[in-house]
């Protein structure tokens, strides 16, 4: 399925759910609320027509601009019953999910792609996205007692670690986006 | 030995103490398997055939810092992994090495600006008797840290030195 009919069928299954659609440029999407992804998710991974097997990653934005956090799912669909589909009938789809920067709120979907399991710790984790829901949300790579979320754009970095300094120079290791 | 037998009178042992110790730890420098990054690769290829570090009697790669006299840091140390470089370092017996190896161990390396996780030196961690530049070094540069920490367990001396000797002076 080409991502045009993918909009259509969602347009008309989900009309209140979608916020808008861009099919330019090599990496369509559609933007969908937060609050109705999980339904749509479960759709697009069961829906015959559809089945968006693999989950192949979530990207987080930081918009500071914008005062957004946003994420990006790509999934894929990955034909299961013969080897030849693999190469003729696989097709692309990504879903965008705008949150505000202050409280960001992305309901889980770690439900329908147990790949989604790490990839929202990992959001959190280095973005500061919650996600309702996720059956255990904790950090996947600092330490548990780390202080703010490392790729936001305002991030500041600390300036030791239980006793280690973190900077000998801070001016220089201060983050200028 | 054909050629000491014969020359001295009994009880003489020709070597001292100092010399005699440093040749046994300068060539049985038993490293610990410890490779945090890519700088792990080259400490690999440095232990195996082609460049060999067995012929400086540093081969004997220990899985334990119970076993182990040098810790070749080779790779990027994250806050993460601190605690555990130190309780490693805490492990190991007297006397014990450490050789900061990769410019990421040297001082931050690459991460040094950007990099809110990367420890900027490992010797803010543990003492460092060695610095081997590089990202990552040659196998050749890690084996000439290796000679240059030889040398400096050769030039070890179990008296107490000048410099020792003045700072007591000058405390007393």
């Amino acid at each position: 399925m080409t991502p045009e009919d993918i909009f259509k069928l969602l347009a008309g299954e989900f009309s209140d759910a979608v916020e808008g659609t861009t099919a330019e440029g090599g990496h369509p999407y559609i933007t969908i609320k937060p609050q109705a992804w999980p339904e749509v998710a479960s759709f697009l991974r069961q829906d015959a027509r559809l089945r968006l097997n693999l989950l192949r990653s979530i990207t987080a934005l930081d918009l500071l601009a914008d005062d957004q956090l946003v994420c990006v799912y790509d999934l894929m669909h990955v034909p299961t019953d013969s080897p030849a589909a693999l190469i003729t009938h696989t097709f692309e789809f990504a879903v965008r999910i705008v949150t505000d920067r202050t409280s960001p709120q992305i309901p889980s979907v770690a439900h329908v792609w147990p790949a989604a399991d790490w990839h929202e710790r990992e959001a959190f984790d280095l973005m500061g996205i919650h996600f309702s829901n996720h059956p255990d949300l904790r950090r996947i790579l600092c330490t548990d007692d780390w202080v703010g979320h490392p790729l936001r754009k305002d991030y500041e970095f600390p300036l030791e670690y239980h006793g280690i300094p973190a900077t000998t120079e801070f001016e220089l290791t201060n983050p200028r986006h | 030995m054909s050629w000491i037998e014969n020359r001295f009178e009994e009880g003489v042992i020709v070597t001292s103490l100092d010399w005699a110790i440093n040749w046994g730890r300068s060539n049985s420098i038993w490293p610990m398997t410890f490779g945090l990054a890519c700088c792990a690769i080259e400490m690999m290829a440095v232990g195996a055939s082609r460049f060999d570090i067995d012929r400086f009697g540093a081969g004997a790669f220990r899985a334990s810092p119970r076993q182990s006299d040098l810790m070749i840091v080779a790779g990027t140390v994250t806050y993460k992994m601190a605690s555990r470089l130190k309780r490693l370092y805490n492990q190991m017996p007297e006397p014990k090495y450490v050789m900061a190896m990769g410019a990421c161990t040297v001082g931050g390396g690459p991460y040094f600006k950007h990099g809110y996780h990367v420890v900027k030196g490992v010797d803010l961690v543990v003492p460092v008797d060695i610095y081997v530049p590089g990202c990552p070094p040659r196998p050749e540069a890690l084996i000439e840290g290796l000679m240059r920490l030889q040398d400096k367990i050769r030039s070890q001396r179990r008296t107490k030195d000048v410099m020792t000797k003045a700072k007591e002076m000058a405390l007393a």
